[in-house]
């Protein structure tokens, strides 16, 4: 049965998706979605809608107790302000959960899952022989309590427990069969003139929060970051968040190192890989177009699971790339493209991208 | 829910021990229910049963939300009712359990003597549920689409009651009947005083008569604009002038009338709060606590007093009222201490007067959250608890301290305080520029409206006056003036000649 609180929140739903009372949608605030902050500090976006109200407009009140200079912590102003961000400090596993169940993502079906297995010892089991090494002695004691209790050899004023042969149990390992998916995720990214600030930051922040999905997804995975202007080379993630290049733009450049990349190391087919792309959309010719195209469709595409191209925009990005994609790949599954306006399109970009589960 | 027979037997001790210490309580009913069920109860106001709005879904959500991630939970929810309801939650340890208990029963005597709230209703709970019946009845006939636009306009005014009513003598206006037949002018009144003639131009002087008469014709014109002076309770106004349908009316008479009833915990939070925690350590420290409890007990109290986010409620006023409990134990208050600049002598005054407790029990009796910090907030105490002024910087967002000193801090706090933390807005005139528009006018004490807030709001009002709307304020240090009408909303400098 449904009871009114799920009526009024179903509602509640309908107005934030915008299904109905589109004239609230305004007052929807998501909030940003950012991780990794100096302190591990996350905010998770929990949509609000708050009726107008006569309010002050400027910031100001007491606080307590913080010491010389330190910034009072961001929070709720009383009952009535709806609070609109929690920034709060969770792992980065519950993090992904949370974004799962935010984003409505499916979970992955990995592939390749029944070819790939690993073999796992536990010791968890029990038997009767063994190398004196595993005996297990509480076992063993209980047999024997068992056995001298049940012949009537115990005696409670004197209790002590000998063993005999038969008595004796031993640790046996067993062997678990484990399908096991590994990922690697190839992040590329634009750092040619057009890119600002902003636009990398968006990339750095939306790049976070894909790790952090594919990663509780997978259990081992591996990152490779590439960064290419008019050529193309592999960086550590520190560099891929902190350069700043210049000049032109070659996207195929970019491509043939990925492809590069995925068949020296991860071309054994037991991977599963995700390939993303970033840039503001500007390529320095038709003709590179295509061989981006080429490459996409003949190698890198039938190699991996999804090939994700995200498209910021920039004061000055034409934006000509994606169209290019998604006119020259129409209907190729493994191709997703987005396109991110600000900050406020992560979210959306997001879902984009991994809410196929694949 | 039954409480589990333990807690049962530990009920019984706690309200014996509330009693002998003095607390006056309703009969305390104690419901023992899930985290679901909690967040359920909490979404609606902490009624079982309230008109159906989305509001409570997104409570409910997040609500939801939190308890699911483990950021924060309820511990205690208690309903101003006679009986009064509590909900104690099943999953939490005893001795947590026996605290709520305890802290219950200091806000259920807050909420009997406290004289803010000697007007609220009791019976809110039958009337939460009658107002919920009506509200669907109203659904079923106009469609929920309506109602709930409806709705969201008077909720949107849910502040712009009059706090000032809530402890006056007479209640607030509950059942407000529309108003009397129109009276005859009354005849001008006769100022002249008995005076032999030839006293008579100093006894009543012309230029003195002259003003008096001024000064009436002033009054009646007043009155004409607006029966009564003006009015912080636009709601009220609205309820008596505006041209509403009747199901239009009944949903505004219901907002208003449940923001009456929650507006007296708006404007005690603090106290109240302070009150219940200073009754729950009492109450277990002298009588309830067992050896075995003592580190969940402190575990938990810890939880309630933390500094988080924002000035916090419990800890202010639990310090507060611990304050002026010792204060008053030594004779720390009156003219003579506070004349007094010898440090060391004020540190170590002990009159033994020991009147600690009758001060906090007047103390609770007759101050809400503004009298209370205004009386009581001291520099020491100020000092003591470290308290500072914030400021949101415009350009980072981010939140600064400005100062530490004790003036500035006090009046910021009060500032937060007053008019229950709302801009105080007043309704003037009814009949503006004689077009039958609504004048409004926003006492500014310093702080701007949120524009589009404002903008928004006006709107709603608009919609409900079906005539133009108009509210005087200042914003950045200019008088402006915001206009209503037609769907539209603009804000202009007013340029006085």
């Amino acid at each position: 049965m449904i009871g009114p609180i799920e009526k009024d929140q179903r509602r509640f739903r309908q107005i934030v998706h915008g299904t109905i009372r589109r004239d609230l949608k305004r007052y929807v605030s998501s909030g940003d979605l950012i991780g990794g902050g100096e302190r591990g500090a996350v905010s998770i976006p929990v949509p609000q809608i708050d009726l107008p109200h006569f309010t002050f407009g400027s910031g100001e009140g007491v606080g307590r107790g913080a010491g010389e200079g330190d910034e009072p912590s961001e929070g709720e102003a009383g009952e009535n302000e709806g609070q609109h961000i929690l920034e709060v400090e969770v792992g980065l596993d519950e993090l992904a959960k949370i974004l799962g169940e935010e984003l409505e993502l499916p979970d992955i079906r990995p592939r390749g899952e029944a070819s790939i297995t690993a073999e796992h010892q536990r010791w968890s089991g029990i038997r009767r022989v063994g190398p004196e090494s595993l005996r297990h002695f509480k076992r063993t004691y209980r047999e024997a309590l068992k056995r001298q209790i049940s012949s009537g050899l115990y005696d409670p004023a004197n209790p002590v427990i000998i063993p005999v042969r038969d008595d004796r149990r031993y640790r046996s390992s067993q062997v678990r069969r484990r399908p096991e998916s590994r990922a690697v995720i190839i992040h590329m990214m634009d750092v040619s003139g057009s890119m600002g600030t902003e636009q990398k930051e968006i990339v750095r922040i939306e790049a976070f929060w894909i790790d952090t999905w594919l990663r509780h997804q997978y259990k081992s995975i591996e990152t490779v970051y590439i960064v290419h202007d008019a050529v193309a080379r592999e960086v550590s993630q520190h560099d891929f968040y902190h350069l700043r290049e210049s000049g032109g733009t070659k996207i195929s450049s970019a491509y043939q190192l990925c492809l590069e990349v995925i068949k020296s190391r991860f071309g054994s087919g037991e991977w599963n890989i995700y390939p993303f792309h970033f840039s503001d959309g500007d390529n320095w010719s038709s003709k590179d177009t295509s061989t981006c195209v080429d490459i996409l469709r003949s190698e890198v595409l039938p190699r991996s699971n999804l090939f994700c191209y995200g498209q910021v925009r920039s004061a000055y990005g034409s934006g000509q790339f994606k169209r290019d994609l998604d006119q020259s790949l129409p209907g190729e599954e493994r191709l997703v493209t987005s396109a991110i306006a600000d900050r406020e399109g992560i979210l959306g970009s997001i879902r984009d991208f991994l809410g196929k589960g694949r | 829910m039954n409480l589990p027979s333990s807690l049962a037997a530990m009920e019984e001790r706690i309200r014996d021990s509330a009693k002998r210490h003095g607390l006056n309580c309703f009969d305390t009913i104690f419901e023992m229910v899930t985290e679901e069920q909690l967040d359920e109860v909490a979404a609606y106001g902490g009624f079982p049963t309230r008109y159906p709005h989305w509001r409570h879904g997104m409570e409910y959500e997040r609500l939801r939300k939190h308890s699911r991630w483990g950021l924060s939970r309820i511990y205690e929810l208690v309903i101003n009712n006679d009986p009064c309801y509590a909900y104690l939650l099943s999953s939490n340890s005893v001795t947590t359990n026996k605290l709520v208990m305890a802290h219950v029963f200091g806000h259920c005597d807050f909420f009997k003597n406290n004289a803010w709230f000697r007007h609220t209703d009791r019976k809110m709970m039958d009337r939460m549920a009658n107002h919920a019946v009506k509200v669907r009845r109203i659904i079923d006939r106009q469609g929920v689409e309506a109602v709930e636009a409806f709705l969201d306009k008077a909720l949107s005014l849910e502040n712009l009651i009059d706090f000032r009513q809530l402890g006056e003598a007479t209640p607030p206006l509950r059942s407000i009947t529309p108003p009397a037949e129109d009276q005859e002018a009354e005849a001008e009144p006769n100022y002249r005083l008995r005076s032999r003639d030839y006293m008579d131009e100093f006894i009543n002087p012309p230029e003195w008569m002259e003003e008096k008469k001024r000064r009436h014709a002033a009054e009646v014109e007043a009155e004409k604009r607006l029966p009564g002076g003006p009015r912080r309770d636009i709601m009220a106004l609205l309820l008596e002038r505006a041209p509403l349908q009747r199901w239009e009316w009944d949903l505004l008479h219901i907002v208003h009338d449940e923001a009456l009833y929650f507006a007296p915990q708006r404007i005690t939070k603090i106290m109240n709060e302070g009150w219940a925690s200073y009754w729950h350590r009492r109450l277990m420290v002298d009588d309830i606590l067992t050896d075995d409890e003592v580190v969940d007990y402190a575990d938990t109290v810890a939880g309630t007093l933390v500094e988080g986010r924002s000035l916090n409620p419990y800890k202010l006023g639990l310090e507060l009222l611990l304050d002026i409990e010792e204060r008053w134990n030594k004779g720390q208050h009156g003219l003579e201490w506070e004349n007094c600049d010898d440090y060391a002598r004020k540190t170590t005054w002990d009159t033994h007067e020991g009147r600690g407790l009758d001060e906090i029990f007047r103390v609770r009796r007759i101050h809400n959250d503004v009298t209370f910090l205004d009386t009581y907030l001291t520099e020491d105490f100020c000092e003591r608890q470290k308290m500072f002024v914030w400021r949101r910087d415009q350009r980072t967002g981010k939140r600064e301290k400005v100062t530490n000193e004790f003036r500035p801090v006090k009046e910021t706090l009060l500032q937060s305080l007053v008019n229950g933390g709302a801009p105080v807005i007043e309704a003037v005139d009814l009949n503006h520029g004689n077009r039958g528009e609504l004048l409004l006018e926003h006492r500014h004490h310093g702080q701007d409206l949120r524009p589009d807030f404002a903008d928004a709001t006006l709107l709603n009002i608009a919609a409900l006056w079906r005539r133009p709307v108009v509210l005087l304020s200042m914003q950045e240090e200019k008088p402006v003036r915001w206009i209503a009408a037609d769907g539209a909303v603009r804000m202009e400098e007013v340029i006085r000649a």
